[in-house]
């Protein structure tokens, strides 16, 4: 805590000081990292990584932190559509076959993104984290809306994240990576938020079409008006998918800066 | 998350953080009520905008201003190429409100480039006599099919070149982050004209097309993602139309001065970090079609190549040069 605040702010200083840094119930702790869906997981940016909560997996910092973040959103992608596989949606009767050949190619492209970049962590000489638990309770994956709604919040997601990832990267070769994949995703995004109603591939949620995205001087921002897709920081980006992940599987991203 | 930790480790870059900023006691004043009011997950959010207010928006250097100015080009030519699809007879409603979404996005892409910047833009081109959608009377660009392929050629170009640049720009974090911001935005759009190629003209439900092999052809009904090198496009051999062909826009670029470790492959490039891509190196992908390889890395261009393929539209053959 620094040690410069003058006298005359001295007293709100400790007030939020007490606020920020008192002890919670560890209890308490567990129901909050535990949050399912709908709720916003703790997020612990800021923290160096000996304030790291038990349980969660810390994707690391520099180059390999950024791998392993986009490893772990592949990870979440593969498992979703490989379960997508096995609903009632896809093995019902209701289903097109547009609509089976997209969640086939989306299952095989977001296995292939995961095991590639299991393999390039390991061959940059670092160390995928583990194979992450899901927790799908929330999704419906007997209906129509349940699988595409999913799937669109998750390619979104994958978009908004590799493109808010960049500039925490430093070897152009793992950039110019991330910019292969996440074209895919964008791709992918376009034609799930169509199967979710046509015409939706753009929309003010994704991109700054009427309204801007973050705040002048954050780097990702945007103004309304210009079109650009709003990119997410690693923190923003696992509050939305921790609630896809299991205790013991959600993620930290703190390394990540 | 510690504030005071954030704030002591700016100090040590910048002892005059706090002269910088507004009040100190004002500061405590905006974070009073915090714990209460905010998300633990907003409480950066709220950070960052009291520090990004105060440090000024790194100037763009020269030669990202050079990256920036090409895209800005690129986007003149797809956003009067869009503003000329009210022209386009036998499409049907829903083809032709997603024309004018992407029309209002590549305005605006003009538009946001030209905020960037700022006096370092180019004179916009003027709207007659620099661009030729015809390509020098090769095409009807107001026949459905054929401007929906065109279309597609554009976007799926505008990916591969701001997928190349983007290394380029990579020292300024902004200018980077904002062209990953467009360069996705061009993907949605590569990816949306694709479905409407896919599910015809006049079809009302365009998310609803089945794609058939081979993709390529004025008439073919691609997937979203480019399979392979998509069978050389809309137009593959340049024999068919006088010397036109888009088998450039899916082939390896140009690695003449490329940046390190960038290469500019072809489309159906299977070789990704130095890992060829197989059910034997990905083990868990055994039986996967051949396909899904390529298809689920796009790859970048070099500028050269981009302003060749760009050229085709350019009256003079050198605007994009």
């Amino acid at each position: 805590m620094s040690t410069k605040i003058n006298s005359d702010s001295q007293t709100v200083e400790q007030d939020q000081d007490r606020q920020l840094s008192s002890p919670i119930a560890r209890r308490s702790f567990f129901k909050y990292a535990g949050a399912t869906a709908g709720a916003t997981a703790l997020v612990l940016a800021g923290c160096s990584k000996s304030d790291s909560s038990p349980g969660m997996v810390n994707v690391g910092s520099g180059d390999a932190g950024v791998l392993n973040y986009a490893y772990a959103l592949e990870q979440l992608e593969a498992a979703f559509y490989t379960q997508v596989r096995t609903g009632a949606f896809y093995t019902g009767s209701t289903i097109t076959a547009a609509e089976k050949s997209i969640l086939d190619d989306l299952y095989y492209h977001e296995v292939i993104h995961r095991d590639f970049l299991k393999a390039a962590i390991t061959a940059a000489g670092a160390t995928p984290i583990k194979a992450l638990t899901p927790n799908f309770a929330n999704v419906n994956f007997g209906t129509r809306a349940g699988v595409f709604g999913t799937a669109k919040a998750f390619e979104d997601l994958g978009v908004s994240a590799y493109n808010g990832a960049g500039q925490y990267i430093t070897s152009s070769t793992y950039l110019y990576i991330a910019g292969k994949i996440v074209s895919v995703e964008a791709r992918h995004a376009a034609i799930i938020r169509d199967l979710n109603t046509e015409n939706s591939f753009v929309g003010n949620d994704v991109i700054t079409l009427t309204s801007a995205n973050k705040a002048t001087g954050d780097t990702n921002y945007a103004p309304a008006g210009s079109s650009l897709e709003r990119s997410m920081t690693p923190s923003e980006v696992v509050a939305v998918a921790n609630t896809f992940l299991a205790d013991g599987s959600k993620l930290d991203v703190s390394g990540i800066k | 998350m510690n504030f005071f930790q954030i704030i002591s480790e700016i100090e040590k870059v910048d002892p005059e953080v706090y002269d910088r900023l507004d009040s100190r006691r004002s500061i405590f004043k905006n974070m009073a009520g915090l714990g209460q009011k905010l998300s633990a997950a907003a409480l950066p959010l709220a950070v960052g905008a009291i520090f990004n207010k105060v440090y000024a928006q790194t100037p763009v250097g020269a030669g990202v201003n050079d990256v920036l100015n090409f895209a800005l080009k690129l986007e003149y030519l797809e956003s009067y190429f869009y503003n000329a699809a009210t022209n386009v007879t036998g499409l049907s409603a829903v083809n032709q409100a997603a024309l004018a979404l992407i029309r209002t996005d590549e305005a605006n892409h003009v538009t946001f480039l030209r905020g960037v910047l700022a006096g370092n833009a180019i004179t916009a081109p003027a709207t007659t006599g620099v661009f030729d959608f015809t390509a020098g009377g090769r095409f009807n660009p107001t026949d459905a099919t054929t401007y929906l392929a065109l279309a597609q050629s554009l976007e799926d170009t505008g990916v591969r070149a701001y997928k190349g640049a983007a290394p380029l720009v990579m020292s300024n974090k902004t200018v980077l982050t904002a062209a990953l911001n467009i360069h996705s935005v061009e993907a949605r759009h590569a990816s949306q004209l694709r479905a409407m190629r896919r599910a015809g003209n006049t079809s009302s439900t365009p998310s609803q097309g089945v794609a058939v092999a081979p993709y390529s052809g004025l008439t073919g009904a691609p997937k979203s993602w480019i399979s392979g090198t998509d069978g050389g496009g809309v137009i593959p051999t340049a024999s068919a139309v006088r010397g036109f062909s888009t088998a450039g826009i899916y082939g390896a670029g140009n690695q003449t001065n490329a940046p390190a470790n960038i290469t500019f492959a072809a489309e159906d490039n299977v070789s990704q970090g130095g890992v060829t891509l197989s059910a034997t190196t990905l083990t868990a992908t055994a039986g996967f079609p051949a396909a899904a390889y390529s298809e689920a890395f796009d790859e970048g261009l070099d500028v050269g190549t981009v302003a060749a393929i760009a050229n085709n539209f350019s009256i003079t053959g050198t605007y994009f040069n």
